[in-house]
């Protein structure tokens, strides 16, 4: 049964993860996108202000992205994002963390100019096994209406 | 990298271009955003974005990239100078990111990065926070992705 906008309510939707992380995933990423030494090099994060190897903050973006579509979005009438209203990074993530997901929709509203989609908007909270918030990201999703959905 | 101080409002850097190609599309949102439209091309022509479509982490993260290659370029150029520049820290975070168009396969993005304010911290002295604006057009000159970044910078204060 696909998600259609009709199914995301505002308030607190699921929690999804966890997701273990690799220091093998965290080099790789950096290498290709990010290859500053704090995301690649264990003596030179150790120096910085991240206080040792941690993940670049758009290979979080990419996670985010990974468990929002395995934990929901696979199953969902998505139609793609418009941009993202806001990303705090607010502590580094790092080699053998354990991540988890908390999705709360904010408001959910239907387009004026689409009649056949709607635009959620989400919350998207990352925390590690210690449950401490590491990542906040605020961003809306376009998703297909269910009768536009039962159409296809 | 520069110190705070030396940072100029308006100040606009060229960061280059980079060509999507269907393959370097499908290798990225096969490891991190697996959606139809971006993975084979008649989901995509389907899709709203009329065709094979980037994921926009993949816009992203082409951006930076680019801004690390820069930031290695204004290194080597400082250092050529003589002079020792310093090592810049983390981001918080960013805002008003938006996926402007679609970037589809074949699409070759031009980025750009304009300083837009620099401020002291309060909470981790010797450090400020440059905000920048980073902009990419694509081959027909459409702005297709843009976004307000923010960067932790030393302070060059009374060291120097």
């Amino acid at each position: 049964m696909t998600l259609t906008f009709e199914d995301f309510k505002p308030g607190h939707f699921g929690t999804f993860g966890p997701r273990h992380i690799t220091r093998d995933e965290i080099v790789a990423y950096a290498r290709e996108y990010d290859p500053q030494p704090m995301h690649l090099d264990e003596d030179a994060a150790n120096a910085s202000m991240l206080k040792g190897l941690a993940g670049s903050g758009w290979h979080m973006c990419s996670l985010m992205m990974r468990m929002i579509y395995d934990g929901f979005l696979h199953k969902s009438a998505s139609m793609g994002s418009p941009g993202v209203d806001q990303m705090r990074w607010l502590a580094p993530f790092r080699p053998g963390d354990d991540l988890t997901l908390d999705v709360e929709v904010v408001e959910a509203r239907a387009s004026q100019s689409r009649p056949t989609l709607g635009i959620v908007k989400f919350k998207f909270s990352m925390l590690n096994a210690k449950g401490q918030t590491i990542s906040e990201m605020i961003t809306p999703i376009m998703i297909g209406r269910r009768e536009a959905a039962a159409g296809n | 990298m520069r110190y705070l101080e030396d940072i100029q409002i308006g100040h606009r850097r060229e960061l280059g271009s980079f060509t999507f190609t269907a393959e370097s599309i499908k290798t990225f949102a096969e490891q991190f955003d697996p959606q139809p439209f971006h993975l084979d091309e008649e989901a995509g022509r389907k899709s709203l974005f009329g065709g094979l479509a980037a994921s926009g982490w993949h816009v992203a993260s082409v951006c930076m990239k680019l801004l690390v290659a820069d930031g290695q370029r204004a290194k080597a150029e400082a250092e050529a100078r003589g002079e020792e520049p310093p090592v810049g820290g983390p981001s918080p975070g960013f805002r008003d990111l938006r996926w402007i168009r679609p970037v589809l396969a074949g699409d070759t993005l031009t980025y750009s990065s304009e300083v837009v304010s620099v401020r002291a911290t309060a909470t981790r002295p010797g450090w400020g926070i440059l905000q920048s604006k980073n902009v990419a057009v694509n081959q027909r000159g459409e702005e297709a992705y843009s976004f307000l970044g923010s960067v932790f910078l030393p302070q060059r204060g009374d060291a120097a």
